[in-house]
């Protein structure tokens, strides 16, 4: 199997990676967590197209760089081309299209979300599959049944809000900073988690979907009270804390509440987490005892790969191996829905 | 269409309302945009959900190339619109949210542009 660089750009990061059969990892850059920000003279706006536009070839070319490779040693480029940003995924597939016409390789489109649950594989160096995969991030809630790499079913996904979305969301009504997830989290380690009684959507239901709207609201009722527009100032720094335990308990309750129920409907024992929601100490120390107590195997990536990133494109590998290729016709999907587990 | 609230005012509840009345097949398609900044969903006219609630200037607003979708025919919902007022076209319908009960909310429509101000006369 040649070298594969893969391109991400389906939201706000611009990233590139290497790697090769197995799957290895050769190179793994995203912008935002490199010094490449100095080059554009430290302005990279959050979103916008153009932002990937100006930073794609620089972290092309670190990737390269990063694993000892030209240009011309790569065999295959694999890209992101769904779901995510309409224009930023553009961005990445124009790119990726025009690397594999110039050097006459093959494209390969990965799905985001797959690549997500990939990343736990990437991070295990064995098959985790059949698995229960939980991808939980800014944009995403979902469960699903994954057969394989590339067959997922699913089991259900929010209805509303996805779960790092209502961090952030919390974070801001509680004056916390950004990104919310680490903010809520270190806020949270000097709270009581059943300080406030908050709700928990569905959980004792069959299905397997999710709503944190109501729970951001929850918390701006129990901040400020209906009355009040909006709640200022920050409350007092124990109401807070409290505050930000109660929310991220009511999330994790939930996320390890329907990962168990999806573990036996399935009848599944093993569990995979991506997405940047699952760096939350307290939702992995909640996962873990859940899948010893169902007696299961429970896979989550580290952190450089729970967040958004090149290397998990790397179940392009998979894809090699059963020919799947993209034609240059290849266009960017902005929106996903994966069939329903039958 | 530009909806205006707080945190919890139920913008994207009132997006899936309306979805709803366009007749959409599945509603629960129509989630927050917040993270994705535009969603598009099939209806009876095609309908654009988008969210400026994690932008930093009107100028990433613009980038998204939102006035290619506001003439395109199709429904534009703009969540956290009063964020990116430059942005927004010079005739349309503000709905501004404001949270009046656990579970009620109070709903103030103001018409902006000739067009709309006939609409909301004639109570459409």
């Amino acid at each position: 199997m040649p070298n594969i660089l893969a391109i991400e750009t389906s939201c706000d990061e611009t990233a590139a990676a290497v790697f090769t059969d197995e799957p290895r990892i050769l190179s793994n850059v995203v912008a935002s967590q490199t010094e490449l920000h100095a080059r554009f003279g430290g302005v990279v706006p959050e979103v916008a197209a153009r932002a990937h536009l100006q930073r794609l070839l620089p972290i092309v070319d670190e990737a390269l760089a990063r694993a000892n490779l030209r240009l011309e040693d790569i065999g295959c480029i694999a890209v992101h081309n769904t779901p995510g940003l309409v224009g930023a995924l553009l961005v990445g597939v124009s790119a990726a299209k025009v690397l594999a016409l110039v050097l006459d390789v093959p494209l390969i489109a990965v799905n985001h979300i797959e690549s997500h649950i990939y990343a736990a594989r990437l991070a295990a160096e064995r098959d985790i599959f059949p698995c229960v995969g939980l991808v939980v991030s800014g944009g995403h809630t979902v469960l699903f049944h994954c057969r394989d790499a590339l067959r997922f079913d699913l089991l259900g996904g929010t209805l509303d809000d996805a779960a790092g979305e209502a961090f952030d969301k919390v974070a801001s009504l509680l004056g916390l900073g950004f990104p919310g997830g680490p903010a809520v989290e270190r806020e949270a380690a000097g709270g009581q988690a059943d300080a406030v009684k908050l709700p928990r959507s569905f959980l004792h239901d069959e299905r397997l979907d999710f709503s944190f709207s109501g729970l951001k609201t929850a918390v701006l009722y129990a901040l400020a009270g209906q009355s009040q527009p909006r709640p200022e100032p920050p409350p007092p720094s124990q109401r807070r804390a409290d505050l930000a335990a109660s929310f991220q308990k009511a999330v994790v309750d939930v996320l390890v509440a329907k990962s168990s129920q999806a573990l036996r409907r399935t009848g599944l024992k093993r569990l995979a987490v991506g997405g940047g929601v699952a760096a939350n100490g307290c939702l992995r120390s909640a996962l873990e005892a859940m899948a010893r107590d169902e007696g299961a195997e429970l896979f989550i990536p580290p952190l450089s790969l729970c967040t958004d990133n090149a290397a998990m494109a790397a179940v392009a590998v998979e894809k090699w191996r059963r020919n799947e290729w993209a034609s240059l016709a290849l266009d960017a999907v902005p929106s996903w829905t994966p069939s329903p587990a039958t | 269409m530009a909806l205006v609230g707080q945190l919890g005012a139920g913008k994207t509840h009132l997006a899936r309302a309306i979805a709803e009345g366009l007749g959409i097949a599945d509603s629960r398609a129509v989630t927050s945009p917040t993270f994705v900044l535009v969603q598009e969903y099939a209806a009876r006219l095609p309908i654009y959900h988008f969210d400026a609630y994690r932008l930093h200037t009107q100028a990433e607003f613009a980038d998204l190339g939102v006035h290619e979708y506001f003439e395109s025919g199709g429904v534009c919902l703009v969540e956290w619109a009063d964020r990116v007022p430059d942005c927004l076209p010079a005739e349309h319908l503000r709905i501004a949210l404001y949270i009046a009960g656990e579970t009620s909310r109070r709903a103030e429509i103001t018409a902006i542009g000739s067009a709309y101000e006939r609409l909301v006369e004639r109570g459409e």
